[in-house]
């Protein structure tokens, strides 16, 4: 009579046959099965919709203007009486910059991850955790304007310092991918520490004591034994914080000066995502669809960063 | 299986809710930017009013289709944006009701019968700095800096600093007028394309040795508006008309607006009217007096 007792529809009284029982479990069982079944199907339907979408309103630029006109062409000037659709600085500034990006915060992110994991007390972890996860949820238009605010005066008086009587270089007031490069990289780090911190937890104690034992330092053991050992965790941390910076707009469009030129450090730089957001208000006809094909390019871009995650996540998994 | 679909059908039920939702509001918002709503509807008009023409009009256009059947509700604005050109050429063969054009007609035009009913006028003003000094420019000077041929603020009388040269993205009406005028479509070398007015303002005023434009509405105290061949950019210039950076928004028509069918005289008379003409500065433009011909 255990199955009464765990089941408050049934009056205690007895009178109910373990038979109505399992039957009235069983309707819950079922239906719970099918809402699980229909919240899993939205998911489903929601990538299937997005990919269809893209790729049907992304697909005929790509006819009309020509593949190769695309994604290699180097002038953008999409309302000139000739038009000009090459996103090719643009591809190259979303790869530059993500890469960077990455250089910049991942060895910060990693470091700060070993900090919490294994290096900080008890106490002091706890004051800065709540801090990583607090970054993770400013808005990213707070970065992006905190950015054009204090970073962008600091990048105009440098390039004021470097560039004063080169007529070579265009001033772009602060607004470059140096800036783009950045807020990206602080982006990024709530994501790299977390997921890094929690793969480092995750290596058992007895690495640690077994490379002790042996007479490394804690530092030798960190680097040598825990880090390795977590690897498959962090790259992929490493690979989300890539998603993440490939795919940001809000933030990076009001640092980066948004002109589609040669991604150099102090050049005024266009993203494939800032060309989609400022251009879209206004765009009608092929221009509009070539943005389409923008955002086919990045999410094409972003499944390829997906499948690196799995590979990376089933590497580690076979190792173990 | 019944309660499998019961399910299925409320969950579907549900999203299109949701999406029923999100459509929802933004009609709201998009019509009570431009809703001048008196609340009275005439049902005296009905029928489609066609029109095609200047792409830089579509925000214009936008607007009335929104507007004008608030007040009228059985009249739809069908408009369509091929260029100025092209608009001038349906309404002379007849295909459209109304031709737009964002320029004055020529004397070959207006001598094929077609009639310049300028119904609003677009004016954009040219900000600096307020620390920069330089307080006029000559339309050749605003070409040299915007072509990327002059890079210094002391080549055209200011103080010994790199230009930053702000503009907006392309599509934009500002932008595309911007060029027009100065003649420099596509030619322009920008160190930052911004994609609102509040952005090139907030940019220019920010930023010591930037240059930008916006539509003359959008002035602020923020930045200083420069002359233009030592005209003020101001209402008063522009409808006098010595101010350069301007141009008039036609809506052209085939003979005048007496000839007109019912329909788009009423239209007309709706353009000319107090509410026409709120719609005309909602959507940042400068409103003009009806025709006072007739």
């Amino acid at each position: 009579m255990k199955v009464k007792s765990s089941n408050p529809a049934v009056a205690p009284s007895g009178k109910t046959s373990i038979l109505g029982v399992n039957q009235s479990r069983k309707a819950i069982e079922r239906t719970a099965t099918i809402i699980f079944f229909v919240c899993g199907i939205v998911a489903i339907l929601a990538v299937a919709a997005i990919t269809i979408y893209l790729i049907a309103s992304g697909a005929p630029a790509l006819g009309k203007v020509g593949i190769l006109d695309i994604l290699f062409g180097t002038v953008w000037s999409p309302t000139a009486d000739d038009p000009s659709f090459g996103i090719a600085y643009l591809i190259l500034a979303s790869i530059f910059g993500t890469a960077l990006a990455i250089c910049i915060g991942v060895p910060i992110g990693l470091l700060a991850a070993v900090f919490l994991a294994e290096i900080a007390n008890s106490k002091l972890a706890n004051i800065v955790r709540p801090c990583v996860e607090l970054l993770a949820g400013i808005p990213s238009v707070v970065y992006g304007l905190l950015g054009a605010i204090i970073l962008c005066p600091l990048m105009y008086d440098i390039e004021e310092a470097i560039f004063a009587n080169d007529p070579s270089h265009q001033m772009t007031g602060g607004k470059n991918l140096i800036s783009a490069i950045l807020v990206l990289a602080i982006m990024i780090l709530p994501t790299v520490i977390n997921v890094s911190e929690s793969s480092l937890r995750a290596v058992p104690q007895d690495y640690r004591s077994s490379s002790l034992a042996l007479g490394a330092s804690k530092i030798q053991t960190i680097f040598k034994v825990t880090i390795p050992a977590a690897k498959s965790g962090i790259l992929t941390g490493v690979v989300l914080g890539i998603g993440r910076a490939l795919g940001e707009a809000m933030a990076v469009v009001m640092v980066c000066g948004n002109v589609a030129n040669v991604p150099f450090p102090f050049n005024s730089v266009r993203f494939l995502t800032t060309g989609i957001v400022s251009e879209m208000g206004y765009s009608s006809g092929l221009h509009r669809q070539v943005l389409f094909t923008i955002g086919l390019v990045l999410f094409v871009f972003i499944m390829i960063i997906n499948v690196l995650v799995n590979v990376v996540l089933k590497k580690g998994v076979e190792k173990e | 299986m019944k309660k499998f679909a019961a399910i299925a059908l409320a969950s579907v039920m549900a999203i299109s809710l949701l999406a029923g939702c999100t459509g929802d509001s933004t009609g709201t918002t998009s019509s009570a930017s431009t809703g001048s709503n008196s609340g009275k509807a005439d049902t005296s008009l009905s029928g489609t009013i066609t029109m095609t023409g200047s792409t830089s009009m579509q925000n214009l256009c936008q607007a009335l289709q929104e507007a004008f059947p608030q007040v009228y509700p059985d009249v739809t604005i069908d408009a369509q944006f091929t260029g100025s050109g092209a608009g001038i050429e349906a309404v002379t063969a007849g295909t459209v009701d109304i031709g737009n054009a964002s320029r004055a007609l020529t004397d070959e035009e207006k001598a094929a019968g077609i009639v310049e009913n300028v119904v609003a006028i677009d004016g954009i003003a040219v900000v600096v700095n307020p620390a920069n000094g330089v307080s006029n420019l000559t339309q050749d000077q605003l070409k040299q800096i915007y072509t990327g041929e002059v890079t210094n603020w002391s080549e055209v009388g200011g103080p010994d600093m790199t230009i930053v040269v702000v503009g907006r993205e392309s599509g934009s009406g500002t932008r595309s007028a911007f060029e027009e005028l100065l003649g420099i479509e596509d030619k322009c070398a920008y160190a930052q394309e911004l994609d609102s007015t509040g952005g090139v303002a907030t940019t220019v005023s920010s930023t010591e040795g930037a240059v930008g434009y916006l539509s003359l509405d959008a002035l602020d105290d923020t930045v200083k508006a420069v002359q233009i061949d030592g005209v003020d950019a101001t209402e008063e210039n522009i409808t006098a008309g010595t101010y350069a950076l301007q141009r008039p928004f036609v809506m052209a028509t085939k003979g005048e607006i007496s000839e007109q069918s019912e329909l788009v005289q009423g239209f007309f008379e709706y353009m000319y009217s107090e509410q026409g003409q709120q719609v005309v500065s909602q959507v940042g433009l400068i409103t003009v007096d009806g025709p006072s011909a007739e």
